[in-house]
């Protein structure tokens, strides 16, 4: 006769958020930063097809770290889920906040649940306001808890040592340049503080820009715009460097 | 289970099943009742009295394609509405302009643009312009019912088509049939005199200023002779609607833009009201 091992709530729990974590891990992290005229996402991604940011709604977008199919899921799940919102009441009605609070739910109800393993994705769902004020931020890790976030939020296995990068450099009102500047150098350091090189194509880069006439803000930064912002911001970032190394040797 | 799944406020199971990129199949399945093809009529008596649209225009020019419509809606030999609008951007690339009853049209057309909104979300890519109008076929076709009690919709649909690099134009019966129409196309009660007056001033070599002109053309002259198409009213200041779609994407004139058209119009018609002549030979 076999007895079934006693697990307390307590290690279940920690097992499971252990085993989501490593996932998460395994994959590259991703930033997405306030910056003057609305919000940009920047992640590395090898794939020209297979989007870490999209549009969810006119001025809501969404990130995701982790498994690819799991957030994919909940991608679409989202997608629908604003659709129906705005078809059946208004397309005001659709606001990150509602988006944010049902995938805290479906992930809270998913990890909590023995019967299924939990998901291995950590989310951001951002919309951009009318103004910097109104810009709203969510971070949502693979357990269902949810994040409020200001200024700049990085998720991902080495989101930690970048978060923290970041709230010490980023500013309110930079420009899409500087922001995206700010976020290559965050995403290309090490665990070990070793600067390397993320090319342009490699990098996945998007904005939710209030300047847009279109209602749908959402766009993917692409080709030639990349490479010319990256350009700007490198500039920028060569000068800065220079007038640093000119200090230290004084 | 579905209540349950509802209650916890976590997405229901439909909602993260993988599936088609299709909004009206996602609806069909998870809510059917908020299609518009599945209500239910009762018998009626008669034909319904709803407010109908009435002209729509489509004219195509080397680079793309214009589509306008006048602002008047009747309900039998009643305006019902002077300032309506009748065409409107599908997505970035089309236009569609309706003609038939309203309330039904409009709301078409709110699911027509959010059909491919969906698609081009959920795929991260457009459909193509065939695609989008066989979509539109579709609507048509479930909204069979109703049509056959009086709420017929009959779009035209306009669109520059990416791959070709060419405008083009769809016109649909009541049945869902759509066909291609090339040069020039109207739907709606105002269609046969619009028809014959952009017969007469269609040419192969039309610039987009000409081209929003002809629309205005059109639409004077089915204004002239049905009495359910409105003309320019200037007292009101309200004017054609007049949308260009090219390659930089889906363009509505600015009410300044419309306005001068059809003031320039006006003025040319008080010297010669049937407007301009067409050589006899």
């Amino acid at each position: 006769m076999s007895t079934p091992f006693y697990v307390s709530p307590q290690q279940a729990m920690a097992d499971r958020a252990e085993y989501a974590r490593k996932g998460i891990a395994r994959g590259r992290s991703l930033v997405v930063l306030q910056y003057a005229d609305g919000i940009v996402f920047v992640g590395e991604n090898p794939s020209r097809a297979l989007h870490k940011f999209s549009e969810i709604y006119d001025r809501i977008g969404f990130a995701a770290a982790g498994k690819y199919n799991e957030y994919e899921n909940l991608r679409i799940g989202g997608v629908r889920y604003a659709d129906l919102r705005g078809y059946t009441y208004d397309r005001d009605d659709v606001t990150a906040r509602g988006l944010a609070n049902v995938y805290a739910q479906t992930l809270g109800t998913i990890f909590s649940s023995a019967g299924e393993k939990p998901y291995e994705v950590e989310l951001v769902v951002a919309e951009v306001g009318a103004t910097p004020d109104g810009d709203q931020i969510y971070r949502l890790p693979h357990d269902g808890s949810i994040v409020d976030e200001h200024g700049s939020v990085a998720v991902g296995g080495n989101a930690e040592q970048i978060s923290s990068y970041l709230d010490q450099r980023h500013q309110d009102g930079m420009t899409l340049a500087e922001a995206l500047k700010l976020a290559v150098q965050a995403l290309s350091r090490d665990t070990n503080g070793t600067q390397r090189e993320i090319p342009a194509e490699r990098l996945e880069v998007a904005v939710l820009d209030r300047t847009r006439p279109q209602s749908r803000k959402f766009k993917r930064i692409v080709g030639p715009q990349l490479s010319r912002l990256l350009a700007v911001g490198g500039a920028e970032s060569e000068a800065e460097s220079a007038e640093e190394e000119g200090s230290g040797e004084e | 289970m579905e209540a349950n799944t509802r209650s916890t406020g976590r997405l229901p199971a439909a909602f993260l099943t993988p599936g088609s990129s299709s909004f009206m199949d996602f609806l069909s399945e998870h809510q059917p009742e908020m299609l518009p093809g599945n209500r239910q009529l009762p018998r009626t008596q008669g034909v319904i009295e709803a407010p109908h649209g009435t002209t729509i225009v489509g004219v195509t020019f080397p680079g793309g394609v214009v589509l306008a419509g006048d602002r008047r809606a009747t309900m039998g030999n009643v305006i019902a509405q002077r300032d309506i609008e009748k065409v409107f951007p599908a997505d970035e690339y089309s236009a569609v302009g309706i003609a038939g009853t309203a309330g039904l049209a409009v709301e078409m057309v709110k699911l027509f643009q959010l059909e491919l909104e969906h698609f081009e979300k959920v795929e991260g890519a457009q459909l193509s312009l065939e695609g989008k109008a066989n979509r539109l076929s579709t609507m048509i076709r479930s909204n069979l019912g109703m049509a056959m009690q009086g709420l017929a919709v009959v779009p035209l649909f306009a669109g520059f088509d990416v791959d070709r690099g060419k405008g083009r134009i769809f016109s649909y019966d009541v049945t869902g049939g759509r066909s291609e129409e090339h040069n020039f196309a109207a739907t709606g009660s105002g269609s046969v005199f619009a028809r014959g007056a952009m017969k007469k001033l269609f040419h192969d070599a039309l610039t987009e200023e000409q081209a929003t002109t002809l629309v205005v053309q059109a639409l004077y002259d089915a204004a002239d002779d049905d009495s359910a198409t409105g003309g320019p009213d200037v007292a009101r200041r309200i004017y054609p609607i007049v949308t260009v779609i090219t390659e930089s994407g889906f363009r509505r004139l600015t009410e300044e833009e419309s306005s001068e058209i059809a003031r320039a119009i006006l003025a040319r018609r008080l010297e010669q009201p049937d407007g301009p002549r067409a050589a006899l030979l």
